[in-house]
């Protein structure tokens, strides 16, 4: 064992420095690496995809003796061609961190203590049918996750929705991507991006909006750089709030004031319109205009409610609405000079230059999530850059399978394998496919996840299962759910790999599974579907994610639903899931053809994945014999929408006069349970800080490494500042990634939510500043 | 047992050298780039004197422009797990 602990260090020290290579020199290829590792004793590599982000990059596990010893990019998969960024190359130690849960346990008299884990099950199912008889079908509660597997997100939708009755099933993507969902819905009536990575080959512009894409994308950031340094034509221009490894790269960095992106977005359509560079064909064709209601709240109290209404507008009311947003007046509240905006309306606007716009947490994090994604959809639309190579919105995710297990097979509140509760036919579908009466199947939403955990702290939630995530770290608000978690009479169940905070308020843990010690699916940011064997045996009594829901399931009665053997049952539950998606719009790829390949891309149509959807170049679902067809609307036409901009849910004022921002970095996986585990990544980065602008550190009279005390009106925190650091904030911003549980950070942070999605806005909120 | 891993950046047109200088040092591994003036150096010394004198030879070659540190663990204070 000795041996193999040095391989796997020399190993991962170079790793280390391959990734540090790509990160600094773009394109650069280590192609004859192999014959260093080729020497090492390593006896098969096996793939899979990394489940450190939603980027999705193919990987290749070396494992030598049953355990995985090294990881290298996979050259087949044409995410990555072969590259990985630090955290993928150093995947695979984040399963042997010395205090990984082997064993289940229950919590007695107080005391945690290791039981069989049949037995843990026992009692997650007894606790689960005795509170349902006692408090009702919706007293009980799954929250899942963006890091779920395809299969256990669909499970767990079926035991919860199908066979128990209720639609408290909620995953942790609601706090990603759910501004991503409703915005694609409200513009193109279907989620999902339209174009894939290969966009990135063919754009003349990149303009990332609120997107640090050199640390939480790296690998696609450095296929931006490579092409860039191979053509002539590329540039990166970077719109965010603060200045980041992102904006350095770019070619122009642009500021704006925190949630003035929605002004922004409406002064380059205004432009765009002023001068007259509509693409009208394609508008005259394809677009229609409408508008929602405005004024629309930000849902900090609790049972918030609120319905959309969407209504048609002409194209000279919609003209009459930009008027508004001219770029001298936007200039007054984004802070963006007046020539900028023109700058960046200018590119969008000029019929030569392809532009691919990216975003992520930035724009999904937003009191008006929905909002300013159909506004940046807006600019693509009106001069028809979309759904072709090189030109296109492409929203990014931030999970390895947000969009595969939440946003495709639908685990929220709402959401079916295909279509919602609220719609009769699709009901029908799932209670078929399910084999369930269909009167199990609730025709009405319950609770979105920040409601879901304010249920669970006034007492409408008593029972609640958690797998694959730490709310105990990442829910905003946190010392009101955390209370509500720790109550007497609310039982929590914690699916995990280590210990957590959220392990800390269970009253039973179950040893999970992690990554390839299960067979699973996950789907990635360019509806490209991932699958990877199980590669290495669980330790001790851990167990997937999936078959512990199967378990349950059969413990409570629904054996029917759940006949699957342990020896196939991955591929049966996928060949069930398909059924849902079947047809030209969203056929998923068979078993089989996944288990070959390095990932394969919906809607696969008679063996061919679509590149561009509405295109019908590339897309067979479009039928209307013209150049597009946008088939998710009634309308056949992608809609433009006249929203405004609204002030965030809190501002900075007299007595809290900084903004805070918080968000991750690229060492570390979100609240880095599995990352701060890795030794190179965690010396890399052993703990959190505070981001100052220098001038604001100054005015406080704090130097690098000093504590600042950081005030909210819902918590404080002491941490260290970081000056001139990789990142550097506006003045009157501060900034505080959050991986690290010792600094809980949204402890300060304010639930409040995009209306319509649902999402909370991690992004912005009030703070003072002390020096501690 | 320290391990480190470098970026070894070569003088102007020096990569063939800097590759054939660092082969001939006890202790080092090599991975130079295909398609850049790039190589990775993977170092693996048995105690901290070893060490000592590595760095010294690393610090003399004439091949060699600059030298960054990717990585750095001494396998004797792990603890197999
Ligand atoms: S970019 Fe994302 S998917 Fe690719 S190796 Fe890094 S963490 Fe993994």
């Amino acid at each position: 064992m000795k041996l193999n602990r040095r391989r796997f260090m020399k190993y991962a020290a170079a790793s280390s420095a391959i990734a540090t290579a790509g990160s600094l020199f773009p394109g650069i290829s280590f192609g004859n690496w192999q014959q260093v590792t080729g020497n090492s004793g390593i006896v098969s590599w096996e793939k899979a995809p990394c489940r450190f982000c939603g980027t999705g990059c193919g990987v290749l596990v070396g494992v030598s003796d049953g355990r995985a010893v090294a990881v290298k990019g996979d050259p087949s998969c044409s995410v990555n061609k072969g590259l990985c960024c630090m955290k993928g190359y150093h995947s695979v130690q984040a399963l042997y961190g010395a205090d990984r849960i082997t064993t289940a346990r229950v919590r007695k008299n107080g005391e945690m203590v290791e039981v069989p884990i049949s037995e843990a099950l026992d009692l997650v199912a007894a606790k689960l049918a005795e509170t349902r008889e006692k408090h009702g079908k919706d007293s009980v509660a799954m929250y899942g996750s963006g890091q779920w597997t395809i299969p256990d997100g669909y499970v767990a939708s079926k035991l919860f929705k199908g066979c128990l009755g209720t639609n408290n099933v909620e995953a942790n993507a609601r706090l990603c991507m759910a501004s991503a969902v409703t915005g694609f819905m409200t513009t193109f009536g279907l989620d999902e991006p339209m174009g894939c990575y290969e966009d990135i080959d063919n754009a003349n512009v990149f303009i990332t909006w609120g997107n640090n894409m050199a640390e939480m994308h790296p690998v696609l950031f450095s296929r931006m750089l490579a092409n860039r340094k191979q053509r002539a034509d590329v540039q990166i221009i970077d719109f965010a709030t603060r200045l980041t490894r992102t904006s350095q790269a770019a070619d122009k960095s642009i500021l704006f004031n925190p949630q003035t992106d929605l002004a922004v977005a409406n002064a380059i359509c205004y432009e765009i319109i002023n001068n007259d560079w509509v693409n009208w064909n394609f508008v005259n064709e394809h677009v229609s205009f409408h508008k929602g209601k405005t004024n629309i709240g930000y849902g900090t109290e609790d049972h918030f409610a609120f319905t959309d209404k969407a209504e048609p507008i002409s194209l000279d009311e919609y003209k009459t609405f930009l008027e508004d947003y001219t770029p001298e007046k936007v200039e007054k509240i984004s802070g963006v000079p007046a020539k900028d905006i023109k700058y960046l309306a200018s590119l969008y606007g000029d019929p030569t230059v392809k532009v691919t716009s990216f975003w992520c947490m930035g724009m999904n994090q937003h009191t008006r999530g929905t909002w300013i994604n159909n506004l940046v959809y807006n600019i693509h639309l009106l001069v028809g850059k979309i759904s072709t190579p090189g030109s296109g919105p492409f929203s990014l995710t931030g999970q390895p399978s947000a969009c595969g297990t939440v946003r495709e097979v639908g685990t929220l509140t709402h959401a079916l394998p295909h279509g919602v509760v609220m719609n009769e036919e699709d009901r029908k579908t799932a209670a078929r496919i399910w084999d369930v009466p269909v009167e199990n199947i609730d025709p009405k939403p319950t609770y979105h996840t920040v409601e879901m955990f304010r249920a669970l702290d006034r007492g409408d939630i008593r029972f609640m299962w958690i797998q694959v995530t730490n709310p105990m770290v990442t829910m905003p608000n946190l010392n009101r759910y955390r209370k509500g978690a720790e109550k007497d009479d609310r039982f929590i169940v914690v699916s995990d790999v280590y210990p957590t905070p959220t392990t800390d308020v269970a009253d039973v843990i179950l040893p999970a599974a992690m990554w390839i010690e299960q067979e699973g699916l996950f789907g990635n940011s360019e509806r490209r579907t991932q699958h990877f064997d199980e590669i290495l045996t669980p330790p001790g009594e851990a167990m997937s994610d999936t078959w512990q829901i199967i378990e349950v399931a059969r413990r409570l009665g629904f054996e029917k639903q759940f006949p699957w053997s342990r020896d196939d049952y991955i591929g049966k539950i996928w060949e069930e899931y398909r059924l849902f998606h079947a047809g030209a719009k969203h056929e998923m790829a068979p078993y089989t053809v996944l288990k070959k390949r390095s990932g394969v891309q919906w809607p696969f149509v008679n063996g061919k994945e679509t590149r561009w959807r509405y295109n019908p170049k590339y897309d067979p679902a479009c039928s209307n014999g013209k150049d597009f067809d946008f088939y998710g609307k009634k309308d056949n036409r992608a809609w433009i929408w006249a929203r405004p901009y609204e002030p965030a849910a809190e501002s900075p004022d007299g007595e809290f006069n900084f903004w805070l921002n918080t968000g991750r970095v690229i060492e570390h996986w979100h609240t880095g349970s599995m990352t701060r585990r890795v030794p190179v990544l965690n010396n890399a980065m052993p703990s959190s800080y505070v981001e100052l602008h220098p001038d604001d550190a100054a005015d406080l009279g704090v130097v690098n490494g000093e504590m600042v005390k950081i005030i909210s009106r819902r918590g404080e925190i002491q941490m260290p500042a970081q000056i001139r650091g990789r990142g550097v904030p506006a003045r009157g911003m501060v900034f505080v990634p959050f991986f690290d549980e010792s600094y809980l950070i949204n402890e300060l942070t304010l639930d409040a939510f995009c209306p319509i999605s649902k999402q909370p806005d991690y992004k912005k909120c009030a703070v003072r500043l002390e020096k501690a | 047992m320290p391990i480190f891993s470098y970026l070894a950046i070569p003088k102007n047109g020096a990569k063939k050298a800097l590759c054939t200088e660092l082969d001939a040092l006890d202790h080092c591994e090599i991975i130079p780039a295909e398609n850049q003036d790039v190589v990775v150096l993977v170092t693996e010394t048995p105690d901290e004197t070893a060490e000592e004198e590595l760095q010294d030879s690393l610090k003399n070659l004439q091949s060699l422009q600059s030298l960054s540190l990717a990585f750095g663990c001494d396998t004797s204070e792990q603890q197999e797990k």
